[in-house]
């Protein structure tokens, strides 16, 4: 379970998380949605310790994320992350991408873990790119072979910080459906994302974000279709 | 006349190719030295703050506003001064690695500063550890981005190093004075040397230009 | 260290060693715009059409890219010499930097025309510019902008390289240090003297540069 509890984060003067609590459950998918600096991706730059936090905390599977003693690379393995720019490592091949992390960082055997990176390739779709180098292909690729990669390290949560935002739109659609894939299959994900039919029909609940504080959150068809507050029913009739 | 200036004949042959050689070997190991060096300075320049950066960076920039000429004869009158004159080829070594590695750092600064820190965070997040993120993603990305400009200045270390013949080292440039001035045929042999510093150079900065095009693409 | 430094002989000398330095500036400015004017020539035979006109540019610009500087200064001034063409010092050392500063300039100059993408001249062309207007206003402006640091580079690299007139017995900042420490044999404190030098004239020149640049490309950059 992901507990983030009363987190306040800022950069300098400007206060980006004012105090946000909420829950993920193993198994759940959370949709986080917002304007433009409401804070959302810093959240998961938070959880996955990439950024420090001011006040509050966050714990995964009860260990606290900001603590000290904490070893931040053993917690990320646990934690894939996938972000708006996929950052495909240039100079390995796609099968190279994904086995590099399990090889180096879980010391796996070369062998098993091109094993598990060909099987995450299929499983995004990309067996039949083993070979090729990541800036031969499209950005819709690229970015399924970023899921890909985490998926690679066996994590138990994936992060994903608007991973649809930088692609073409023709090229959005493979994506979600991979995310789709993933969600059925049972993964437990946090996605902050732009694609309103998407986190009304994959997520559980959805979260929106308003200036660092979340304005609401709920069961995911509830938050889209009928929201409570206010400032999501303007946020929404704008997206829409 | 004629018994003061005797021509070049196949006996100097000898002479050219321990010219020839000198010219390669201290070429060589400048630029490995210099490479190695400018690495090191290179990254820790990419990695440290406002004030280390500009302390280095000041001292940097002197070895590349000063002439080599006058830096070679600099060092070698004051290693003389201090009471230990160095031979010809330690003191111009020295003074062309050094030189070497104020070019190398700053080709080797640009590469660590051209991986964007997105990358890096992708990296980490992961679960690579700094080194490991140095090592396997940052090290690997920059030196492919920064060869055909590594490939530039090793070249012009090449051609540079033929100014250390000025305190007395036998390279190729310095064995062909003395030549023309035995023989008086400066044009032949003169033009000897050009074709030997063409047929160096010239594969390689072609080489250099198709990688960087196809890199461009 | 017992060496006891003595710098009286050098201020003496001073006045010397800066007419020394005024001429190291002005054989490398001299040598920059001369090779300027050549390098576009070259630049331009490059990209003709005319097969002959574009290998005489490469070889030119190969030869003086692919071989050292103090070869070319040695061809001018020896090489020549045995063809009957006896150049002094000066002209030497000015005609070897030329010929290099040209080389490299040419290539800094076609690739600067050859980054402005076709659509730049396309789009000036359908707003009604005759080609000389394209070109005056549109892609020289563009191009200058990035052909300006490179250039500047080669000012300076011109400015170091001409100490190879030491060589030569040219009486510029190199050769004038070199002939004072021989009459009083204060090696070490005259080329520490002429090492400051260079290192001022460089930043001067640096410096100069970017009053200009900011002058010429207001707002950019």
């Amino acid at each position: 379970m992901i507990s983030v509890q009363n987190v306040h984060k800022s950069f300098g003067d400007l206060e980006v998380l004012k105090g946000v609590s909420l829950d993920v459950n193993k198994g759940e998918v959370l949709s986080v949605i917002g304007g433009s600096g409401s804070g959302k991706s810093t959240l998961l730059y938070c959880i996955n310790a990439i950024e420090s936090i001011n006040k509050g905390t966050i714990l995964v599977d009860d260990v606290n994320v900001h603590a000290k003693v904490t070893n931040k690379d053993k917690l990320r393995q646990k934690l894939g992350m996938v972000f708006q720019q996929w950052n495909s490592f240039p100079h390995m091949t796609v099968l190279e991408n994904a086995a590099l992390a399990p090889r180096i960082v879980k010391k796996m055997s070369k062998e098993e873990a091109i094993e598990i990176a060909r099987k995450e390739l299929e499983h995004v779709g990309l067996g039949d790119k083993l070979d090729v180098y990541p800036t031969k292909m499209s950005g819709g690729q690229q970015q399924r072979l970023a899921i890909a990669r985490a998926l690679a390290m066996k994590p138990d949560y994936m992060l994903l910080d608007e991973v649809t935002s930088a692609l073409d739109p023709e090229l959005v659609g493979e994506v979600l459906d991979t995310l789709r894939l993933l969600a059925e299959e049972g993964m437990t994900m946090i996605c902050v994302t732009h694609e309103m039919g998407f986190a009304r029909d994959v997520s559980d609940r959805v979260a929106y974000f308003h200036q660092g504080v979340i304005a609401e959150i709920g069961e995911a068809r509830q938050v889209i279709t009928d929201p409570q507050n206010p400032l999501t029913q303007k946020f929404l009739s704008k997206v829409r | 006349m004629g018994s003061l200036f005797t021509p070049l004949s196949w006996s100097d042959s000898g002479l050219i190719l321990t010219g020839v050689w000198n010219t390669i070997i201290i070429s060589v190991l400048a630029i490995v030295v210099g490479t190695a060096l400018g690495l090191i300075v290179g990254f820790i320049r990419s990695e440290s703050n406002k004030v280390v950066n500009v302390l280095f960076g000041s001292l940097l920039d002197v070895l590349r506003s000063v002439p080599l000429i006058i830096q070679l004869i600099l060092f070698s009158t004051l290693m003389g001064a201090m009471g230990s004159p160095l031979a010809p080829f330690v003191a111009g070594s020295i003074v062309l690695s050094l030189y070497t590695m104020a070019f190398m750092s700053e080709v080797f600064r640009g590469g660590f500063e051209s991986v964007s820190p997105s990358m890096q965070t992708a990296a980490r997040s992961l679960g690579m550890s700094n080194w490991q993120t140095i090592y396997h993603i940052r090290l690997p990305i920059s030196l492919r981005a920064v060869f055909p400009s590594w490939l530039g200045v090793s070249l012009s270390v090449i051609k540079d190093s033929a100014l250390v013949s000025v305190i007395g080292y036998m390279e190729l440039l310095r064995t062909s004075e003395q030549l023309i001035s035995r023989t008086q045929q400066p044009l032949e042999i003169l033009i000897g040397v050009g074709i030997f510093y063409f047929i160096i150079s010239y594969p390689l900065s072609y080489y250099g230009r198709y990688v960087e095009r196809k890199m461009a693409i | 260290m017992d060496y006891r430094f003595h710098w009286n002989v050098v201020f003496q000398n001073m006045p010397e060693l800066l007419s020394g330095a005024f001429v190291t500036l002005h054989v490398s400015v001299l040598a920059m715009l001369l090779g300027i004017v050549i390098a576009i020539l070259l630049a331009i035979a490059k990209m003709n059409n005319t097969k002959f006109f574009c290998h005489v540019a490469t070889v030119w610009v190969e030869i003086a890219r692919n071989t050292p500087a103090l070869f070319q200064i040695y061809m001018a001034y020896f090489g020549l010499g045995a063809l009957g063409i006896h150049l002094s010092p000066y002209a030497a050392v000015l005609s070897a930097l030329v010929f290099i500063n040209a080389g490299y300039l040419a290539e800094t100059f076609r690739g600067g025309f050859q980054s402005i993408p076709s659509t730049q001249y396309s789009a000036s062309k359908s707003l009604g510019m005759t080609s000389f207007q394209s070109y005056w206003h549109i892609i020289l402006p563009q191009m200058l902008r990035r052909i300006y640091h490179p250039m500047t580079n080669q000012l300076v690299w011109s400015i170091l390289m001409s100490s190879l007139g030491i060589l030569v017995g040219m009486s510029e900042l190199s050769g004038t240090t070199q002939r004072l420490q021989s009459l009083s044999f204060r090696t070490l404190e005259f080329f520490i003297v002429a090492a400051v030098m260079y290192y001022i004239l460089t930043k001067l020149v640096l410096f100069g540069s970017s009053l200009l640049s900011r002058r010429l490309f207001r707002g950019e950059i």
